[in-house]
């Protein structure tokens, strides 16, 4: 992703490089705990051993934004929480992807009003929504497995800043 | 009634001129504001350890005083239950706060002011506490707007998609 600003255009080298970086982020990438709601005991049942996420790299929830390269927002987001999940997405080291799990955070769910975010997209930019509410956790594996799709072959969300 | 109700509903009765309204054994009296205050204490020492509720209903446009709050108690001791209520009007609308003498009343006044706009004097910390601090506006208020945003179906897709605010970074 950003391999070629740091290296130059050498060809062979800088693709296959690519290749390889690509695929390690994809398969080693750690969540970070964001379970506000309903979602979370989805997230967490998806996490233990029925459904467990661990097969595709996601070995451990790590509390601290940190040290975790993906944020899946599980729940409904309210007004006066969205400043505190933008301020923890900033605190997220790059390269970062978010998931938006069930459907108070891809569209603000049967919560229509004054008080819930309608959608957690309204302020950090989301790579994968996966709905239901809750989502089984099948359905949260198979938005995993979509954004590891996407993250191994570099599909980028915005266009980089040249 | 109840009959350890019946004489704590008497007195009370007698000492603020109102009478008690009854339903179901329940008993509920309405109180003037300035006296709110006297009428919890004395409710405490009769035995009513827990206030276990203090919330206001907002009765515009049909009725004027526009707001009643009302004060729920509970004796823990005897198992008895007892409501009152005090008619609060609409313009600058205050109470005079009860956190003296049941401390749970704290949050309770806050919810109030943060909801309804009822300023509790005297009350040591009012400010709000489920919207956000910067919020306008009181949302439980009946002429509040409800605040939703329109679905949106394929037809009218594009448009709302356009207004609609997205993050890009």
């Amino acid at each position: 992703m950003g391999l070629e600003k740091k290296l130059g255009n050498m060809g062979v080298v800088t693709t296959t490089l690519e290749q390889a970086v690509a695929w390690s982020r994809t398969y080693a990438m750690w969540p970070m705990l964001f379970g506000l709601a309903c979602c979370a005991i989805e997230m967490m049942a998806g996490q233990a051993s029925d459904y467990d996420m661990s097969r595709f790299g996601m070995e451990l929830m790590r509390p601290s934004p940190r040290q975790s390269d993906l944020m899946i927002v599980a729940g409904r987001v309210s007004r006066k929480m969205a400043t505190v999940l933008r301020r923890l997405y900033d605190q997220m080291p790059e390269p970062k992807w978010v998931i938006a799990m069930g459907d108070c955070a891809s569209c603000g769910g049967v919560f229509n009003n004054y008080a819930v975010m309608q959608g957690v997209d309204e302020v950090v930019p989301v790579d994968v929504y996966v709905a239901g509410c809750p989502p089984r956790p099948e359905a949260l594996v198979h938005g995993i497995l979509t954004l590891q799709e996407k993250v191994v072959k570099n599909i980028k969300f915005a266009e980089e800043k040249k | 009634m109840d009959k350890n109700l019946q004489p704590i509903v008497e007195k009370l009765e007698k000492a603020f001129a109102t009478t008690a309204s009854e339903h179901r054994g329940d008993a509920s009296l309405v109180i003037p504001r300035e006296k709110i205050v006297a009428a919890c204490e004395q409710v405490k020492t009769d035995g009513f350890e827990l206030m276990s509720a203090l919330t206001a209903v907002d009765y515009w446009p049909q009725e004027d005083p526009r707001f009643h709050v009302i004060y729920q108690f509970t004796s823990v001791s005897k198992n008895l239950w007892l409501q009152l209520r005090v008619p609060v009007p609409g313009v600058n609308p205050t109470i005079p706060t009860v956190s003296g003498v049941y401390q749970n009343a704290n949050w309770r006044e806050r919810e109030l002011w943060d909801m309804f706009g009822i300023k509790a004097e005297g009350h040591p910390d009012l400010r709000r506490i489920l919207m956000p601090a910067d919020w306008e506006g009181h949302p439980l208020r009946k002429d509040y707007p409800l605040g939703y945003e329109e679905p949106q179906f394929t037809f009218n897709f594009e448009e709302i998609d356009l207004r609609k605010p997205y993050a890009k970074e």
